[in-house]
């Protein structure tokens, strides 16, 4: 079994997987989630049996490190605001928003978590289903069912 | 209705910031950190080293082959456990400017001999000992590694080097003073040997 050095994976995945963290467990918790998947993955990687759906792979241990750190903090609900105070102030980025829309985060993590990151990889990373359903470890006809959902929910959120 | 949300998160994903580095010093303490390398800039072009938590394990000259084909090559014989870490080399660079310099003439860095073995790794032991401005030949090389009759199969130890310059390949020459061949070219092999005063 051949693995690719692992540095080519850092380079390929590190912005996406950031993006997901910061998406899914929100600004307070996305450099631990970040780290703490880099680490387990770390930690796995020599014993993998297959080298042909990494990023799935990558994307679960980064799902259960959020859905981790979210456990730990006790699941105390984030309210928009402390979403919004928690985006870290940029200098010079002359008062705009780092994460664009602290409101639609906030809503996705309103979601449960499988659908949570079914829309996320789905959308922002046009995930093939076939990966998103491995990465999910369910059906192809689930993670569909994931995405919809969870679009559907969204959408109502941000059109109420 | 669907598009909008669709192109709201894409958008809103977009200015989300990159990432910071990975915390390399905790790769490292938690023992994850199997092959670390970096580049160094040399007189004799860009170099690639790479290094275990044992030693230096390899130096290779790009040219040839790039940065790419190296660490895949680590990756492989050594370990996928391969970050790049150029601080965890720092040492390897300092002594690496000293000695282009002409201010270092022996390595004090600890050598990983993992990607060596059998006669070619006691030819290379045996080639370590030679000393700055120093030089032996494939035959006396042969003999020190316990097969005086191995000559041509010390040759082919030497040139598959994986730590050149620091195990310094470059002070055996032929039987008679002919420069023979060299891992990196025959231009290298003489600029190392006029650096050290070897040539003229």
């Amino acid at each position: 079994m051949k693995l690719p050095p692992f540095q080519a994976l850092l380079d390929e995945h590190s912005t996406d997987l950031y993006r997901y963290c910061v998406a899914t467990a929100g600004w307070g918790e996305a450099d631990d989630c970040f780290q703490e998947t880099w680490i387990a993955a770390l930690r796995a990687y020599p014993k993998l049996r297959r080298a042909d759906n990494l990023r799935a792979w990558l994307f679960r241990i980064a799902q259960n490190k959020a859905i981790d750190l979210h456990r730990s903090r006790g699941r105390r609900p984030v309210t928009v605001e402390a979403v919004a105070e928690m985006a870290p102030a940029e200098p010079g980025a002359e008062g705009t928003v780092l994460d664009g829309q602290p409101e639609l985060w906030a809503a996705l993590r309103d979601l449960p978590p499988k659908q949570r990151t079914a829309v996320f990889c789905r959308t922002v990373l046009g995930m093939p289903y076939d990966e998103l359903a491995e990465l999910l470890e369910s059906s192809e006809d689930a993670a569909r069912h994931n995405v919809f959902e969870g679009l559907k929910k969204l959408r109502e959120e941000w059109t109420a | 209705m669907n598009e909008d949300i669709e192109t709201a998160l894409r958008e809103a994903a977009a200015t989300l910031p990159s990432a910071g580095p990975l915390d390399l010093q905790r790769v490292a303490g938690e023992g994850l950190l199997d092959v670390a390398y970096a580049t160094v800039d040399s007189p004799l072009g860009p170099l690639v080293v790479a290094a275990t938590p044992r030693g230096l394990v390899r130096l290779a000259y790009t040219g040839s082959r790039d940065e790419g084909e190296v660490v895949e090559d680590l990756a492989g014989k050594l370990s996928p456990r391969i970050l790049e870490a150029p601080e965890r080399l720092d040492d390897v660079r300092r002594e690496l400017d000293e000695y282009f310099e002409g201010r270092r003439a022996d390595f004090d860095v600890p050598i990983d001999w993992s990607l060596t073995r059998g006669f070619t790794g006691k030819v290379l032991r045996q080639t370590a000992r030679i000393g700055y401005g120093k030089t032996s030949t494939y035959a006396e090389v042969a003999g020190r590694a316990g097969s005086p009759r191995a000559v041509r199969a010390a040759g082919n130890a030497l040139g598959s080097n994986p730590i050149p310059v620091v195990v310094p390949c470059h002070r055996v020459l032929r039987t008679g003073g002919a420069l023979g061949g060299y891992t990196g070219g025959v231009e290298r092999k003489e600029f190392l040997l006029r650096l050290e005063g070897v040539l003229a």
